[in-house]
């Protein structure tokens, strides 16, 4: 049977303000042990919240960048259970009126297909600290300096149909967080944290399968393995005759497996009731046009722009509008050089390959943009050929200088001297014969080997353009 | 509707309470009280008015994003039953 992978995704976000979502104590992230931990968080007798309003304000932009309804009056809810990294026995959240109701964003795919999908909602609510199960005696050890700290969860329609489209959604989410400055982003610190809900069915019937939750996904990757792994097990389960339980799984990227979180709860019951500690939430419209000022260029329309403006194909204005970093440096790469085109094959390529491979973050890079430009420039006015402009490249990662003191230093000049360039072109055509003739017979690919040959000759040097020029003229003379 | 003394143990082993055999008979008669005066209240007319989300008919008022706290971790850590290198120590968690 053919079987069809109905995702929905649930994306914690930890919005990027000084302090707590409730209590004036910091957010930063690494300090030492419950340093960031004080009597609100703690939940002792007595204290009471009072919410933070850039929170709120990065809830309602978020809302604003993927078109969704307002919650002009939005109300927190006590979701109760008992874990010891949740001191108050209850995490404040918001359940019937969340501060951003439906809306969508547009993913797009690797083959360049787009596909809308639906957001439910986005709630605001406090994380939990962490417990450390290290051994303590036989204890846990409690890190208390997270609890407290804003998240916008964002929760998807059931749209998404496989493991490739859950990854291109987290991304758009990713990409518009971090356009948006309302979060870092960062899924390896735990800024973004993603649960999976999961089902299969028939391919053709429009009823939804039973679904398992996956939890712990902190990676892209992950993602997709984890949701591949989770319909593989489902679809074999069913195939052999089984049934899918509705429960909450643990994806471990160890063994590549999911597995049962067998928790003693019979069912999830939170007992969500209205938090009487704290008023409704009432924005009016002045508020929401006052964010809505604040929005930025989002990546679509950056995409679009990146297309009509500097003619980029869509796949290129895609990869570098993606991330935030990236496309301003291309921009400021393509402004000093004046070549949009080569600007977007090097930063997408030679670029790229580089920070991958040091596992740099762009803004960290040890070639600016400017020093890029300047390589970019050298190719444009003939100096160096597209082949040594690599060579120039690399020099600069080793720390030679700027591109006009590496050409230099290094004699990397291009040869455009005709008279020279004629000399290497007919010594190549009188040392080889049997390929002039192949040439001559028809056989026009030989034409890659004697632009070979003189660049070889030159030592790179030579302009590939016009060595190839002119061999095309002698050989058919 | 009264309350089923299974409702009871439910809602107390959600809680984390423990209720002797008589606690949990005092309790379910005391919840199908409330439920009783809930019945009451769900006769009146309530067509036309809009609910409250807060028995204050008031909003919340919002604060500046700004850090006023310092790090008190050391009071906090005195008075708390067990702590070492910084942490909070808890019976063990299993999961």
């Amino acid at each position: 049977m053919e079987w069809e992978t109905v995702i929905g995704l649930e994306v914690h976000v930890q919005l990027s303000t000084a302090s707590k979502l409730f209590s004036g104590t910091s957010t930063e992230f690494g300090a030492e042990p419950n340093t960031q931990a004080n009597i609100y968080d703690l939940a002792m007798p007595g204290t009471l919240p009072v919410l933070n309003s850039e929170a709120l304000k990065m809830a309602v932009k978020f809302g604003l960048a993927i078109d969704a309804e307002i919650g002009k009056t939005s109300v927190f809810d006590r979701k109760n259970y008992f874990y010891p990294d949740l001191p108050k026995g209850y995490q404040t959240s918001q359940l019937d009126f969340p501060t951003v109701g439906k809306g969508s964003l547009v993913i797009n795919m690797e083959d360049g297909t787009q596909k809308t999908i639906g957001v439910t909602r986005a709630h605001m609510e406090e994380d939990a600290g962490k417990s450390l199960h290290e051994d303590f005696h036989g204890k846990s050890g409690i890190d208390l300096n997270r609890a407290g700290t804003p998240l916008l969860e964002i929760v998807s329609e059931p749209d998404l149909r496989s493991a490739k489209e859950a990854v291109a959604y987290l991304k758009k989410l990713h990409s518009i967080v971090c356009y948006l400055g309302i979060s870092d982003g960062d899924m390896s610190q735990g800024s973004m944290r993603c649960d999976a809900n999961v089902s299969i069915r028939p391919k053709g019937s429009t009823e939804l399968g039973m679904r398992t939750e996956i939890k712990n996904i902190n990676s892209f990757r992950f993602v997709e393995k984890a949701i591949n792994i989770e319909v593989e097990r489902q679809i074999d389960l069913i195939e052999d005759g089984g049934t899918v339980t509705q429960e909450t799984r643990l994806y471990d990227s160890e063994k590549n497996e999911t597995r049962s979180m067998r928790s003693k709860e019979v069912a999830n019951d939170y007992r969500y009731f209205p938090e009487p500690d704290l008023l409704p939430v009432v924005i009016d419209d002045s508020f929401i046009e006052a964010v809505r000022k604040t929005l930025p260029e989002l990546p679509d329309a950056k995409r679009q722009r990146f297309q009509e403006q500097y003619g980029l194909s869509e796949y290129d204005a895609m990869v570098l509008s993606a991330d935030l970093d990236t496309a301003n440096y291309f921009e400021e790469v393509a402004a000093a050089c004046d070549d949009a085109k080569l600007s977007a094959n090097w930063v997408m390529g030679d670029l790229q390959a580089y920070l991958n491979k040091e596992e740099l973050p762009i803004t960290q890079s040890m070639i600016s943009a400017e020093a890029l430009a300047g390589i970019i420039s050298r190719i444009k006015d003939n100096t160096i050929s597209s082949k040594i402009a690599k060579t120039v490249f690399e020099s600069m990662l080793a720390g030679e200088g700027d591109a006009d003191s590496i050409i230099e230093s290094k004699g990397l000049k291009q040869v455009t001297d005709t008279g020279a360039i004629e000399t290497m072109v007919d010594e190549v055509i009188a040392n080889n014969p049997t390929q002039v003739q192949q040439y001559k017979d028809g056989k026009e690919q030989v034409i890659g080997f004697f632009v070979g040959q003189v660049m070889k000759a030159s030592q790179g040097k030579a302009n590939p353009g016009q060595v190839n020029q002119m061999l095309k003229e002698k050989l058919s003379q | 509707m009264p309350m089923e003394l299974a409702n009871v143990e439910n809602i107390a082993h959600l809680a984390r309470l423990h209720l002797s055999d008589e606690e949990k008979k005092e309790a379910a008669d005391s919840m199908s009280n409330i439920l009783k005066l809930i019945d009451q209240m769900q006769s009146v007319n309530t067509d036309n008015i809009e609910p409250l989300a807060h028995a204050f008919d008031n909003v919340q008022r919002l604060r500046y994003d700004a850090v006023t706290e310092t790090n008190t971790r050391d009071e906090l850590q005195k008075i708390a039953p067990e702590a070492e290198e910084g942490l909070f120590l808890v019976p063990k968690v299993i999961e």
